[in-house]
């Protein structure tokens, strides 16, 4: 078999034991060719477990720039016995293995089409070190020294992220350039260097930034105001809370009183951490939590009291596989329906769904003012894949001149005023009332919050009639949220097309991929993004213009699909669900054999009457 | 809760307090409340302690979770903010309103069911959290608003209306609050207006987590016989450890009180307001947290009910100290205030390359 050869793009995987120290050293190998020029897009697949169960990390190297998985593996780095037979499975027919060979296994233990390359890894340390922790350590770092020469990486490179690393501790810096170089060495001198698969410097990373979603999300939350933060522990949002911290503690103390304009409040649970953000929304701050599928399940209560009394919320979900406490490591698109209809009653919730980091720094810092804007929950749909994943993205921008929109507030000169003041009268005609905070004015705009039924001037009331226009107007005001959220966004195929297909959040650049390939098999797709709901009419306009629209996404019960046939009427023999829901993301693989083998059964082949 | 607004005919003499106000300026709606409830009489006591601190009423934002005590706050203070949330839950919202703004006097109310099964999570961590606030307890032993069910601070061997006998062990809010860090805790009875009305005001001067439990019967649910949160129950077992005499001086004046040794003990407050608490027992040191956690504690298991402040540390913290948070409220910060912005976005890019 003909090994794979290839340039600047490959897929490489790596297969290690969860806390055994590797998920620095795989970083600092994606980093390395990052800093060659070559863009790079890693994912840490990991179980939900501290110690002990197999973790993987997986670098697609691209010199095209496609992030998303390709699926398929170039060259397995298969450092976990456990996994062995799947890791060795999963390799490309030419492709290669590298494992430790310090006890060289049969050849029936790999496969006759791969190349296997045999490095004694534990002998190689354990002759260098004898303190077990340096052992298993830096053995790390040694194969990342072997692949460096394997794919022909400049080790210069790798020095230089370790000077960055281990800045001003000198004694660390010394001794991984030192297991590097020990990697290195070992292969050059007896392995065959390079590969048919390498890195070449190239400058096709340009001014990106290498980022993940929740610190992204984080510092979007920072600039857009963001005073109150109130979270529980949860997978995978845990690390944007925690960002937001950093990003505080560095950019929003008072550099003369040292006091703090923010407050954080790690909540006893998700009722707590939401109910914090109503109050404090309700008085006036901007306020946000972040959690994930289960917590919003804790949280519906309250989202539906905020829905009802007209509160600005934001909520970030980092989905994860569900459902129940499903797969808590694992990245799904599924809570689309419980964050919509989020609550009892007749609810309806803004959505809104980022590609990518920056798209998470965006939306996050737009949230908050949609929130004040429509005086409503807002949620930010991210995912495992874009919150807890390095990934490149456009440089994050802010534009100074910017104000935050506090939406419909009345300060006490319009009170002052003395125009008539009803907390919940449609003044406007766009389903937003004007509101007060508490302690405004001592005898005007003063008014009884609640979740029960009332009258425009926020007066208890059960009549019917009450209720009613109450309800008419929260759906006159999600119709004024239609043209506030973020516009979908059209890919056009080269040439006029009969499908289409509609896409959102982190299935983006997968798709981006899928859409080229299929192309080049002559199957054109015109591609809508999806970045928020409710849907705009461009999105009904796009769905009756094809015969058959995709729907890519990351669920079993195609969760977007439904809401589209709900909420914007569309019909829904048009809409050919593609879903991908094993916990793992999506891959332009996956994507294209599934609209390629729709495609080829909704081709109309002529019939031709056979005349005997 | 009602829509019936109270007329607005004030009598011409009514007298007027320092901040310009009647007593009628500090009543709300009127209350839908069973005649004889001892809620209403403790929102009397707020309105009556409000309108003696010369608080202006819209400064108080009122919160509130479900059911017939969180109804009350529609009962006074009608200009200002309320909130009335959702089961249990008052705690948390209370706390962010606090966040996001510090200047104004927050007043939690709660009841039995809401604040000791629902909501004993959120009432044991905003105790322990220190959120500057008076949180009042309506503690009937009963759900009035669903007719009747114990809640979970009926005592163990009372009887419902029903005839049921309640076979679990109750709650003592009172103790949690103490165990948990509150820094002003305190149990009156809502047929007791001369200890209570006191203890309110001094309970919204202290700066921090300041809790009243107000025994309050159910007169349609809870004042029979076999309860022991009855008027007759509660004013034979009452035993009240002080009486308060709240004075009220501004920050940094000259406190001087007068009080005779062993009769009167004087409790100066962080923002230099004093308590003078007038003795009845003459043993009780209301510094004491755990003498005071035994005491109530052993008068329970007598069967007696002690009332009075329990428990007050002259020197709170609150959650603002704790998190270090600027003076300003974060309600009126805007972008200027709290964006880095896009020089330091530059930067914060230039590190991720």
């Amino acid at each position: 078999m003909k090994p794979i050869e290839a340039v600047n793009d490959f897929v490489v995987k790596f297969a290690n034991v969860n806390g055994s120290g590797s998920a620095s050293a795989n970083e600092l190998f994606a980093r390395a060719i990052l800093r060659m020029g070559v863009p790079v897009s890693p994912r840490n697949i990991f179980p939900s477990n501290i110690q002990g169960l197999p973790t993987w990390y997986e670098v697609r190297v691209t010199e095209k720039s496609y992030l998303g998985r390709r699926g398929g593996v170039d060259l397995m780095v298969a450092m976990n016995p456990q996994t062995w037979e799947r890791d060795i499975k999963e390799i490309e027919s030419g492709g290669y293995v590298f494992y430790d060979s310090t006890r060289a296994l049969p050849k029936s233990k790999f496969r006759d089409d791969i190349q296997v390359i045999g490095m004694p890894l534990t002998e190689v340390c354990n002759s260098t070190y004898t303190d077990p922790r340096q052992r298993q350590l830096f053995k790390n770092i040694i194969y990342v020294g072997a692949l460096s020469a394997l794919l022909d990486i400049d080790p210069a490179v790798i020095e230089k992220l370790f000077s960055e690393q281990y800045k001003g501790k000198e004694k660390l810096l010394d001794s991984n350039v030192k297991a590097l170089h020990l990697g290195r060495d070992y292969a050059l001198s007896n392995l065959q260097c390079p590969l048919g698969i390498k890195v070449r410097r190239t400058d096709k990373v340009g001014n990106k930034i290498f980022l993940e979603g929740n610190s992204a999300a984080a510092l979007g939350a920072v600039y857009g105001g963001a005073t109150v933060c109130a979270w529980y522990p949860i997978t995978p949002s845990s690390s944007l809370a925690e960002a937001f911290q950093r990003f505080c503690q560095r950019h929003r103390v008072d550099p003369q009183t040292k006091q703090n304009k923010f407050a954080i409040v790690q909540a006893e649970d998700e009722l707590a951490s939401i109910g914090i953000v109503v109050g404090a929304g309700w008085n006036g701050a901007r306020a946000f939590t972040a959690t994930s599928g289960p917590g919003i399940s804790l949280m519906t209560e309250f989202i539906g009291l905020a829905y009802f009394a007209e509160i600005p919320v934001t909520i970030i979900d980092v989905q994860r596989g569900g459902p129940s406490t499903g797969m808590p490591t694992r990245t799904q698109q599924s809570d689309v329906l419980a964050c919509a209809y989020a609550s009892h009653g007749d609810t309806k919730h803004v959505l809104l769904f980022p590609e990518d980091p920056k798209e998470c720094f965006d939306f996050t810092a737009q949230a908050l003012d949609l929130a004040e804007r429509l005086q409503t929950p807002v949620f930010v749909m991210t995912d495992l894949d874009i919150g807890m994943n390095t990934r490149l993205c456009d440089p994050l921008q802010w534009d100074d001149a910017q104000a935050y929109d506090r939406g419909k507030l009345m300060s006490y000169e319009r009170l002052e005023a003395g125009t008539e003041f009803g907390r919940y009268l449609d003044v406007d005609g766009d389903g937003i009332a004007y509101r007060t905070l508490p302690g405004t004015h001592p005898t005007r705009g003063g008014y009884f919050t609640r979740g029960t039924t009332k009258d425009r001037f926020a007066r208890y009331s059960e009549a019917g009639p009450d209720y009613m226009e109450n309800m008419q107007r929260l759906l006159r005001k999600f119709e004024t949220a239609k043209t506030l959220v973020p516009k979908p966004l059209l890919l056009p195929a080269p040439k006029p097309a009969r499908f289409g297909a509609i896409f959102y959040g982190s299935t983006s650049p997968a798709m981006a991929e899928a859409l080229d390939a299929l192309a080049e098999r002559g199957i054109l797709v015109n591609a809508l993004r999806i970045r928020a709901f409710p849907f705009a009419d461009e999105i009904v306009d796009f769905c009756n213009s094809h015969p058959w629209v995709f729907v890519v996404e990351q669920n079993r019960d195609a969760q977007l699909k439904t809401l589209l046939v709900n909420e914007a009427g569309v019909n829904q023999n048009r809409l050919i669900p593609v879903l991908h829901y094993d916990g793992t993301p999506i891959t332009a693989r996956y994507i294209v054999d599934e609209i390629a083998r729709h495609a080829s059964a909704h081709t109309v082949v002529p019939f031709k009457k056979v005349v005997s | 809760m009602t829509y019936i607004a109270k007329p607005r005919l004030h009598h011409p003499t009514l007298p007027i307090n320092k901040v310009g106000y009647t007593r009628r300026d500090y009543e709300g709606k009127i209350s839908t409340l069973c005649a004889g409830c001892g809620h209403d009489s403790i929102s009397a006591a707020i309105i009556q302690a409000c309108w003696e601190l010369d608080i202006e009423p819209h400064r108080v934002a009122k919160l509130s979770g479900i059911g017939c005590s969180s109804k009350t706050p529609d009962y006074f203070l009608g200009n200002s903010h309320g909130f009335n949330s959702v089961h249990g839950r008052m705690p948390s919202v209370l706390t962010g309103a606090n966040l996001a703004n510090r200047d104004l006097i927050y007043l939690g109310v709660s009841g039995d069911g809401d604040s000791a099964s629902i909501g004993i999570g959120q009432f044991a961590h905003v105790m322990r959290r220190g959120v500057n606030m008076l949180y009042i307890v309506e503690n009937n032993g009963v759900y009035g608003l669903t007719k009747g069910q114990f809640s979970a601070t009926a005592d163990q061997g009372s009887q419902s209306k029903r005839g049921v006998v309640n076979s679990d062990s109750p709650v003592d809010l009172v103790a949690l609050a103490l165990q948990l860090g509150a820094t002003f805790v305190a149990r009156s009875f809502s047929g007791d207006k001369n200890q209570l009305v006191p203890l309110i005001k001094a309970a919204i001067v202290h700066p921090g987590a300041a809790f009243i439990d107000v025994i309050s019967p159910c007169v349609a649910f809870n004042n029979h016989a076999g309860s022991t949160k009855s008027y007759e129950y509660v004013r034979d077992h009452n035993e009240p450890v002080n009486r308060i005499d709240f004075d009220y001086w501004p920050k940094r004046e000259e406190i001087t009180v007068d009080y005779a040794e062993g009769e009167v003990v004087s409790v100066t407050q962080h923002d230099g307001s004093v308590l003078r608490l007038r003795k009845l027992a003459a043993d009780y040191d209301p510094h004491d947290r755990i003498g005071a956690m035994n005491f109530v504690q052993q008068r329970q298991a007598q069967g007696e009910v002690v009332t009075g402040l329990l428990f007050v540390d002259p020197q709170p913290e609150d959650l603002h100290a704790h998190l270090k948070t600027a003076e300003t409220p974060f309600n009126t910060l805007g972008a200027k205030e709290l964006c880095p912005g896009a020089t330091t976005l530059e930067k914060i890019n230039a590190s991720l390359r």
